[in-house]
């Protein structure tokens, strides 16, 4: 059986779910169905389910696709603690990693119509924290079950 | 090839297609390129192609839909067309306006307001 280390080399606590699955789209929508079920289980208001929701999609895609190319052979390492306050979730991949800042900002006038670059935006508008580590192999977000989140959202 | 392939209803109304997405949820990684496909098909039968995209039945939406959007307005300019966009719920327009893509799309409130903005 497969284990899972922690972001920091350590086991993760109990209460977690973990997840190792081979770079499959189809792998990945049934973790997202098994996460979200834990959110709805800890009665997360519908602004916060939806981010959550967006925001899981968008860094799964990110670790099957982009980071790991869509090879098989290559896990994606998913962890998630959801609690009545928060949800916690981090995704590692096993690709070549990035570097965050190089990413270019989709919303300026000349990216507009980018066709890609737009994940890591919402990922980091929809949640309160979004951290990069192990070189962009591993991300780590934060939704709190409350009202409004992250800094790019619009003034309403 | 029939006017209303998987994922899409399409309805003529005089020279606009008016295109419903058929699943109530998502425009995900995995249903986006079959959309593409069928709404390309769509583009190609046309000359001039006016297109109302009416996304009452979407609630939830990633970047790859938003990536294929633009993708199929691009087209659309290509072809001398024109795209709308219409009946998006708050939670989805703030995706667009988040991405700021409210600047690039034409997005109109209703089907009747959108039909009406064609040129």
């Amino acid at each position: 059986m497969q284990t899972f280390t922690g972001r920091d080399g350590r086991a993760p606590l109990d209460d977690s779910l973990r997840f190792i699955i081979p770079s499959d789209y189809y792998e990945g929508r049934a973790i997202q169905k098994r996460i979200l079920e834990e959110v709805e289980k800890h009665h997360f208001n519908e602004e916060a389910t939806f981010a959550i929701k967006l925001a899981l999609e968008e860094a799964l895609i990110n670790a099957i696709k982009h980071g790991n190319k869509l090879d098989r052979t290559k896990k994606v390492r998913i962890q998630a603690r959801v609690t009545d306050e928060e949800a916690e979730i981090t995704i590692e991949d096993e690709g070549p990693g990035f570097e965050r800042t190089s990413v270019p900002d989709p919303t300026t006038e000349e990216n507009l119509e980018r066709l890609h670059g737009r994940g890591i935006l919402l990922m980091e508008a929809y949640m309160h924290i979004v951290t990069w580590s192990n070189r962009g192999r591993r991300v780590r977000m934060v939704r709190r079950n409350n009202g409004l989140a992250g800094d790019n959202r619009p003034p309403a | 090839m029939s006017e209303s392939p998987a994922r899409l209803n399409v309805t003529p109304h005089k020279d606009i297609a008016v295109v419903e997405f058929t699943e109530n949820k998502i425009l995900d990684e995995m249903s986006v390129s079959e959309i593409e496909r069928a709404l390309a098909a769509l583009l190609e039968a046309r000359d001039r192609p006016k297109i109302l995209l009416d996304f009452a039945n979407v609630d939830h939406l990633t970047s790859a839909a938003l990536g294929m959007l633009i993708n199929i307005n691009n087209r659309i300019k290509q072809q001398n067309g024109q795209l709308r966009l219409a009946n998006i719920r708050p939670q989805i327009m703030e995706v667009f306006m988040i991405t700021k893509l409210n600047r690039l799309f034409r997005i109109l409130g209703t089907r009747a307001e959108a039909l009406a903005n064609f040129e």
